[in-house]
């Protein structure tokens, strides 16, 4: 069990990508890394899979597509359109596909509506974002300048210590449990 | 690490660091407001207040109050409506597909941008309200059961398909703000002082939605952007597509063209960047944004609306050249009228401030002089109302039968709601550069070091 936490802050997100590099090289534990902005390049060193999030959208978006398309069938040709046809302009509603030209615009509306809203709450939930999160993050400056790297350890804490301080780390703060 | 060519324009001057950023950019919510905030916010204030107090009175007395006749039955309010949705454009543009693009400037301004969209389609959105007589049945647009038997919308109709098309863009607009807006929220929660302003702070750690600026989160946060981006590009497209669809799908001589689409989605590009300038211009200098907003961003956008204003101007030599060449003798009629009619001074004016004006770009102390690109910037606000007056009334006045022809003359009423919603989109506006951050600092942040002038040198 590793159980131990030591919080490395840097001041520049070229001195992270390199530290955890190295830190990874060494086997040691990377848990987290807290940044005010994204930094590039640190997914793959870091291991981080790649996100889901576009393939939830183009589900969200066909689901947009299909609920557009059914609720103009329903309104305009099946349900509704069959009580109460309408003739507009000499176009009659019996058929879907004689009406379609007019019906694409707003099947593309509820596409992109759908795609993005459902992807941004999906976003949200993943993320576990809402009205009255607590931030998890251990340092209040890692939304302004630092970048704090969480390192994971059990016994081998001067080996981290000694990685670190070859780096241009600036503050090492140690934590006893998780 | 992004690398930049050291011969370009840096976009972030003066030696800044990652604090700087922080400190400047949440500075005007840190602070109290100035004496001219003060001052915009009462006059912009009244206004709203002047055109509230005539919306109630549109509503109390019917559209009667309006200026409109059975000749010129859309006016004042369409024109207003479409300015005001090709105004949010920009933002969009900005924000979506200069991301797409990768353009690194649109960093400083797509926040403010972005709330233009915002404010501009919500002051877009009220005059289809208003002018529907009785707005509190306005949720009969929308396609929900009911018990009105037949009394169902109408899927054919272009009109339908703005409502659609409106609240999609004014939702998924108010999504993409909000998602870029919760680092920079959770930056302000931090910055906040607990004993100094404890309500202050609850009330941005509230809006920051727990933000803490995980890997995963901001890999997470990066693709959201980017698919929204990705979304939100043929949204815009076919918004003001779907806008000139309200005319284009009519038969009246000159609004009858296929030209129309890709016609108002470049003259809303056009409109949307002239008041992203008139706005930034001002807020830069209010705010002390100097150093993220510089002459280059106003340069970029120069080109851009030199780009869009020639296009407008061959749109609008296309429609006479395709009246004259369909051989239809109404269609000729129609724009005959329109330059040389009793119209004839909208038509010019549109002509001199969207096709002639914006042609003095081509100078480049012009479009690098924040004074010129102010005053050229309401020039092309102007002509971009007087564009959609001209297309909506000098089309509608002279129709078939020459008896019922006639002019159009705004009421008091018409004019203190257009007014209204100026000073109700400044009021939004004001209050926002004092309590958002005007600029997406984390975003920023990202291009410090490939676009700084100190990492310049």
């Amino acid at each position: 069990m590793r159980d131990k936490i030591i919080h490395a802050i840097f001041d520049d997100e070229q001195d992270v990508l390199t530290v955890v590099k190295d830190l990874k090289d060494s086997n040691i534990v990377v848990n987290e890394v807290y940044s005010p902005f994204p930094i590039h390049g640190l997914d793959p060193i870091l291991g981080l899979k790649e996100t889901r999030m576009a393939i939830t959208a183009f589900i969200y978006g066909c689901i947009g597509l299909s609920f557009g398309g059914l609720l103009i069938y329903y309104i305009m040709i099946s349900g509704v359109g069959k009580s109460w046809p309408m003739n507009i302009g000499g176009k009659p509603n019996s058929t879907f596909y004689h009406n379609l030209p007019s019906f694409v615009p707003i099947i593309f509306e509820c596409t992109v509506l759908f795609a993005a809203h459902l992807m941004s709450i999906t976003y949200l939930i993943r993320n576990n974002l809402y009205p009255g999160s607590k931030t998890t993050s251990p340092d209040p400056r890692t939304t302004d300048d630092k970048f704090l790297v969480e390192i994971l350890y059990n016994e081998d804490k001067n080996n981290v210590v000694r990685l670190l301080e070859k780096s241009n780390v600036t503050e090492i703060n140690e934590k006893d449990e998780s | 690490m992004q690398k930049e060519s050291k011969i370009r324009d840096p976009l972030i001057l003066g030696n800044k660091t990652y604090h700087d950023i922080t400190r400047d950019i949440a500075r005007p919510v840190e602070g109290k407001a100035n004496k001219y905030w003060w001052i915009l916010f009462s006059l912009a204030a009244v206004l709203m207040l002047w055109g509230f107090a005539c919306m109630a009175y549109t509503i109390g007395t019917g559209i009667g109050a309006w200026g409109l006749n059975r000749t010129v039955n859309w006016a004042w309010d369409i024109t207003n409506f479409v300015w005001w949705i090709g105004i949010g454009h920009a933002g969009t543009l900005i924000s979506a597909v200069l991301l797409l693009f990768r353009q690194k400037w649109r960093m400083a301004i797509n926040r403010s941008a972005e709330a233009m969209t915002i404010f501009g389609v919500a002051q877009a959105a009220l005059f289809p309200l208003i002018h529907m007589g009785r707005p509190w049945l306005a949720y009969w647009v929308f396609p929900i059961p009911n018990q009105f038997g037949s009394l169902w919308v109408n899927f054919n109709s272009p009109l339908l398909w703005d409502v659609f098309a409106i609240s999609t863009y004014f939702s998924v607009s108010c999504v993409f703000w909000y998602i870029g807006l919760i680092p920079d929220f959770a930056m302000l929660r931090d910055r906040i002082d607990k004993k100094l302003s404890p309500m202050k702070k609850n009330l941005y750690g509230l809006m920051a939605f727990g933000w803490s600026g995980k890997a995963k989160h901001w890999q997470r946060f990066e693709e959201v952007c980017l698919v929204l981006a990705g979304l939100a590009t043929p949204l815009v497209f076919s918004v003001h597509s779907i806008v000139s669809m309200d005319f284009a799908t009519s038969i009246i001589p000159g609004w009858h063209t296929t030209i129309f689409p890709p016609y108002f989605v470049l003259g809303a590009l056009f409109s949307g960047f002239a008041m992203v300038e008139t706005l930034l211009i001002i807020m830069r200098k209010v705010v002390n944004m100097e150093a993220y907003i510089t002459i280059k961003h106003i340069e970029y956008m120069n080109v851009i609306i030199l780009f869009t204003g020639s296009l407008v101007g061959v749109a609008y030599i296309t429609e006479l050249f395709m009246a004259w060449y369909s051989g239809v003798e109404f269609e000729q009629y129609a724009f005959l009228n329109r330059a040389t009619g009793p119209y004839w001074w909208a038509y010019a004016s549109m002509m001199t401030c969207n096709v002639v004006i914006p042609q003095l770009y081509w100078i480049y102390k012009i479009r690098t002089s924040f004074v010129a690109t102010f005053i050229l910037s309401i020039f092309v606000n102007i002509g971009m109302w007087f564009e959609r007056f001209v297309i909506i009334v000098t089309s509608l006045h002279r129709d078939f039968l020459p008896s019922s022809w006639t002019m159009f003359s705004p009421t008091f009423i018409d004019i203190g709601i257009f007014v209204g919603t100026i000073g109700f989109f400044f009021v939004l506006f004001l209050l926002y550069a004092r309590a958002f951050p005007v600029i997406a600092q984390a975003e920023i942040k990202s291009i410090l070091k490939s676009s700084g002038s100190e990492y310049k040198k």
